[in-house]
């Protein structure tokens, strides 16, 4: 294998090297415990306050609204149980979409078990919640609606302002996982109307270990994790400042660069898209094709499946992914491929192409340069079995 | 780095030996995979030889994962020239073993190939007594 192309950055993404510069003396020299009263550890508190505020400003927050986790998967916890159990009083009613991420799906279930109820909003065929369906289904006791913002597979993108109108307006706390959108399309948590926001370090070229939740001022929110008090008392644990000061370090670079790279990203994307669905017959676009993020690509191939086209990829040197029940620990086909309306038997030739910060060109060139061919083998050997 | 596959399940599934149609095929297995979705097609030449009924030639067509079409492979491999009766005793371990080895949830897609073998002969004895 001479080439190593990565197309799986909603996997996850590599460390932005100023990233690295900025977290090196947090792990030696400044490796202070925020608690502490001596200079090593206001050292690091300092450090943690800088961070908070950095972060804050990438998504117009207050510094005091931004939580810091160990991961989004945390967040997403902490949001809907945190919200859950602290507002059990006023209802025990909450409302998500049918294409929410594992974390939210498997606590909203989880809640259920300890007595609350729980609606899973529909979508549409292109991934799309209908804001007059959240309206529809919010009732006396609701405390709460949780929808992703941009969607980790298929990258469709929610009316989340839209939503969130609704929700201030029936006075339900809204919370939505951004953790993909974030650092990539502009974010503002006023204008967004969200009471909550879950973000993740490591989907934005910052190390793995950090995460945020936004908790907006006056929310009334248990915390799942009880200690030491961190965190105003809501997230409890020993605060990772290396990770934090990464985490805060590449929201300043996406700052800088949010604009220019959504722009360079989408127009690789639409080529990426373009490319497949001429080159490949039997291919389908899965989401939305406009209103989807800048660096998400997703298709369903008749009579292949994805397993087997990760497989050939990684051994082209292109790393991807796929939702097909074959690579899943739980042999279940995507819960969100199955939402847009697709048959098992469509979600299992998925493949999903997600570009990245280093993505060039001529990477894209490539793809689809191999990428029939692989299709073409892998239905020989099918015979459309 | 310890790869997800080995060697030998890659060698089979880039480079198959066995795969494609018989044409006047005198069994044929198809079987899908209630796990997972894959579905595996099988194609069977019997010959008689001294009285034993024995698998001269075997094709098949999977939909499926690597190790699907791997394990589809080598199971076309391990009963060629077999009679009927010993391809049947072929386990799922022993294509695993064949295999080198298999991620633990890609068993059952070694076992999709001993199902689909099955049904072969089972399409195969019936169209026997059919003639009879």
């Amino acid at each position: 294998m001479t080439k190593k192309i990565y197309l799986d950055y909603a996997a996850t993404t590599p460390v932005d090297q100023r990233v690295i510069r900025a977290m090196l003396p947090y792990l030696n020299k400044k490796f202070g415990n925020t608690m502490s009263l001596h200079g090593f550890g206001q050292t690091a508190k300092s450090a943690l306050e800088e961070s908070r505020e950095e972060v804050a400003g990438l998504i117009g927050a207050k510094p005091n609204e931004i939580i810091f986790t160990s991961s989004a998967t945390e967040s997403n916890n902490l949001a809907l149980k945190g919200i859950a159990f602290a507002n059990r009083n006023k209802g025990n009613h909450i409302v998500i979409s049918a294409i929410e991420h594992p974390c939210i799906m498997e606590s909203a279930r989880w809640l259920e078990k300890q007595g609350f109820k729980i609606t899973r909003l529909k979508v549409d065929k292109q991934g799309l919640i209908n804001p007059a369906d959240v309206r529809e289904v919010i009732e006396k006791g609701t405390i709460l609606v949780s929808i992703i913002h941009a969607s980790n597979e298929i990258g469709t993108i929610q009316n989340i302002s839209e939503i969130g109108k609704i929700c201030r307006e029936k006075g339900i706390y809204f919370h939505t996982d951004a953790v993909q959108s974030f650092g990539k399309i502009p974010i503002d948590v006023n204008k967004m109307n969200v009471d909550l926001l879950s973000a993740s370090s490591h989907k934005m070229y910052g190390p793995k270990g950090a995460a945020i939740l936004y908790v907006r001022e006056g929310t009334k929110i248990e915390p799942i994790l009880h200690g030491g008090g961190q965190e105003s008392g809501i997230r409890s644990s020993t605060v990772n400042v290396a990770a934090i000061v990464g985490m805060a370090q590449a929201c300043k670079i996406a700052k800088k660069e949010i604009k220019k790279e959504a722009v360079r990203l989408t127009k690789l994307r639409d080529k990426l898209i373009k490319g497949v669905l001429e080159k490949i017959p039997g291919s389908h676009l899965n989401g939305h094709p406009q209103k989807r993020l800048p660096n998400n690509a997703n298709f369903w191939f008749e009579n292949v499946e994805g397993e087997s086209i990760i497989i050939q990829l990684d051994l082209s040197g292109i790393a991807a992914s796929t939702g097909s029940a074959c690579s899943s620990v739980k042999l279940e086909p995507s819960h969100i491929l199955l939402a847009i309306g697709l048959k098992h038997e469509q979600a299992h030739g998925s493949l999903r192409l997600t570009l990245g910060r280093w993505t060039k060109t001529s990477e894209i060139d490539y793809l689809l340069k191999v990428l029939p061919g692989i299709i073409k083998r892998l239905r020989e050997i099918s015979g459309k079995a | 780095m310890k790869p997800y596959y080995t060697k030998e399940v890659i060698k089979r599934f880039t480079h198959p030996k066995n795969f494609g149609e018989i044409k006047n095929a005198d069994g044929v297995g198809r079987v899908g995979n209630p796990r997972c979705g894959d579905i595996m097609k099988l194609y069977l030449k019997v010959t008689k030889r001294g009285g034993k009924e024995i698998i001269q030639d075997i094709k098949f067509h999977t939909l499926g994962c690597a190790a699907a079409i791997a394990t589809s492979d080598m199971a076309c491999d391990l009963v060629k020239g077999k009679t009927l009766k010993e391809a049947l005793k072929i386990d799922y371990q022993k294509i695993i073993k064949a295999l080198g080895d298999l991620p633990p949830i890609k068993i059952h897609c070694s076992v999709l190939a001993r199902e689909g073998l099955k049904a072969a002969v089972e399409n195969y004895e019936k169209r026997k007594g059919k003639e009879k």
